[in-house]
């Protein structure tokens, strides 16, 4: 019989500690997939953050780094300064790249390092269970606003792209989704433009994906994607924020 | 031999410690600017373009030592620098860089504190450097140089020792050490043999992968690993230790000081003996690991010791719990910027020594 689709190489045939219904084990499975159909694993390098990814570096067969909370755009540029022609990217939560780490993710990005982001936005801190993140939504409950988010009392959502598109030296940003087959096929297209951007030496690549947490979310797994389709995604509108390919630089 | 590179040039402490990093190989330095460490910072700025290395002025101390983390990962040669404030927005960095067992150089130009402080010469960041200012069991290597010579010199020695342990070693000098000028000369770096990077991130080709981390989730792991660094540690102060003794062999006071508080003694020492006094010093140039034998050994036949400090008193902590109350020691210390004069330093000198010769009467003396 023809094997048509089987779990990537690069992605360690091991259970993930993540929960039923979480976005962070697709998002690791297209990096593995890309890395295996590009023949890469030689020349790439992850950093994983401090969030529900921790353990990045169990599932990925790939040289990787952990770096402290906030900080993987920081490792990464120190990675890739040394080995210049290796394909490093930074994998972060929205705690990690939009609360603790937003000097980072800024800078990082004004420089124009060669590096890719890969940006799971679940719109809460997953990790130490489900408090509110820069990227919670208005009305949205977590346990530190147990009564929904409010403007007044805890501030308006963090939009990371068009925040970034600002940045001159930003080359490509996207927000993707993976709710279903088509949006995760998108997504992963998505990441491989990411590592296109730095292996032509093009700078800051950020790809977006907008990501369930059904626990902390307190839904069931469908009715999390239905709530990124219906609801997170008016807040966060998919789409490109920036392309380098498209300016024609 | 060592064979000199150039002739003998005269420059700052903080250029001494930038240039050293560069002829010890190193290509990638990461910083914030801090005064009194500018002109560290300026330098690499102007030279790492020079030499084909990489020089980021990151966006602040935190994002600098998280960039040291990555080219140290990836098998590099790295260094940052500060001084008061920025060293305490790396401590979190520094935790991670010793839990991860990443070689780095850090240089550390004391300024008083606490806070904002001044941008005077302090040594108040002892404690901060030698007992860990970040979370958990690690330690760092703290050298620390007392001229602008040994800074080069300890500079590159540091470059060695962080490879040779994989741990960060930290370079804890002064704004008065790093501002003076002096001649210095910089030696062609002996070749020691040093252990072969294969746990460095390169990408994982026709290899298993390599993971640095410093995060041990399964139960019993993590007290494993910790084991592992004490151990580690252990050898450090076994092999490491380093110190400088002059006239203790027949001293009634040993003074005990680093730094620039050394140079300050060295000449209280001189001028104390010209004046019949037999006092001798013991100089720390290794911070951690502390000359603790060293300073037992001389616990049994000196009579006094005198600590001199800019603190509050902090390294005579470790210099009493080396003596073990075998005899007293003493302790002169300014704070916040304050320099001591030898005559300060004499002065208290012979407000202890008299107790101690109680017979002689010895008057208060300017000298
Ligand atoms: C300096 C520091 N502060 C706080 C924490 C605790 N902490 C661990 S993960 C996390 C939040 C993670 O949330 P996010 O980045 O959104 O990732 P997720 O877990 O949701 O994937 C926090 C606050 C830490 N480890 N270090």
């Amino acid at each position: 019989m023809e094997t048509l689709y089987a779990p990537p190489k690069t992605l360690h045939r091991v259970a993930t500690h993540y929960c039923p219904g979480c976005g962070h084990g697709i998002v690791q499975r297209l990096i593995a997939e890309i890395i295996d159909e590009w023949d890469i694993r030689g020349k790439t390098i992850g950093i994983a953050p401090v969030g529900c990814a921790v353990l990045a570096y169990n599932y990925l067969d790939i040289d990787m780094s952990e770096a402290a909370h906030g900080r993987p755009p920081a490792v990464a540029t120190g990675i890739k300064r040394v080995h210049p022609d290796n394909i490093v990217f930074a994998y972060q939560g929205d705690g990690d790249l939009a609360a603790i780490g937003l000097a980072e993710t800024i800078h990082t990005a004004a420089r124009g390092e060669n590096i890719t982001v890969i940006f799971v936005n679940n719109a809460v801190y997953g990790m130490t269970n489900g408090q509110m993140a820069p990227t919670t939504l208005l009305d949205q409950k977590t346990t530190t606003c147990p009564e929904g988010r409010s403007a007044d009392e805890h501030g308006s959502p963090l939009r990371i792209c068009e925040l970034l598109a600002t940045i001159d030296r930003c080359s490509y940003l996207t927000r993707v989704s993976v709710t279903n087959p088509r949006n995760v096929q998108k997504t992963k297209a998505a990441i491989k433009k990411g590592f296109r951007t730095q292996m032509g030496k093009k700078g800051f690549s950020l790809i977006e994906v907008l990501s369930p947490c059904p626990v902390y979310w307190r839904m069931s797994p469908i009715d999390s994607m239905r709530f990124i389709d219906d609801e997170m995604s008016r807040t966060y509108p998919l789409g490109t924020f920036k392309d380098w390919e498209k300016e024609g630089s | 031999m060592k064979s000199s590179l150039h002739n003998k040039q005269l420059m700052t402490g903080n250029e001494a410690a930038a240039e050293a990093a560069i002829q010890a190989g190193c290509r990638f330095y990461y910083g914030y600017p801090i005064t009194p460490q500018n002109e560290i910072i300026n330098h690499m700025a102007m030279r790492m373009p020079q030499v084909g290395g990489t020089f980021i002025q990151a966006e602040s101390e935190i994002a600098a030592i998280n960039m040291l983390h990555g080219s140290a990962a990836a098998g590099a040669r790295v260094m940052t620098s500060s001084s008061g404030p920025g060293i305490s927005l790396k401590q979190e960095g520094i935790s991670y860089l010793a839990g991860s067992e990443l070689p780095c150089v850090i240089v550390n130009v004391q300024r008083g504190g606490p806070g904002l402080g001044d941008i005077s010469p302090s040594q108040a960041d002892y404690f901060q450097a030698v007992k860990g200012g970040g979370h958990g069991d690690y330690r760092m290597i703290v050298l620390a140089p007392s001229s602008v010579q040994e800074i080069a010199d300890l500079v590159y020695d540091a470059f060695d020792l962080a490879d040779k342990y994989r741990n960060p070693v930290m370079i804890l000098g002064d704004a008065q050490l790093g501002q003076m000028m002096e001649p210095v000369e910089f030696y062609k770096p002996a070749k020691t043999y040093l252990p072969p990077k294969k746990w460095a991130l390169t990408g994982a080709d026709g290899r298993p992968k390599n993971v640095i981390k410093s995060f041990y989730p399964v139960k019993g792991e993590l007290e494993k690993f910790n084991r592992r660094l004490q151990k580690k540690y252990r050898k450090i102060e076994e092999t490491e230790v380093r110190y400088e003794e002059i006239n203790t062999k027949d001293a009634d006071l040993v003074l005990v000081a680093y730094g620039t508080c050394a140079r300050i003694s060295r000449e209280v020492m001189n001028k104390a003996s010209k004046i019949g006094y037999r006092i001798g010093l013991l100089r720390p140039i290794t911070l951690w690991p502390f000359p603790k034998d060293a300073l037992r050994r001389l616990s049994q036949r000196v009579r006094t010791f005198m600590v001199v400090e800019m603190s509050a008193g902090q390294m005579v902590e470790d210099v009493k719990l080396s003596i073990l109350g075998r005899c007293p020691v003493h302790f002169y210390g300014r704070m916040g910027g304050g320099v001591p004069s030898t005559n300060e330093i004499i002065n208290n000198i012979l407000e202890v020594l008299p107790k101690i010769n109680a017979a002689d009467s010895v008057e208060m003396i300017e000298i």
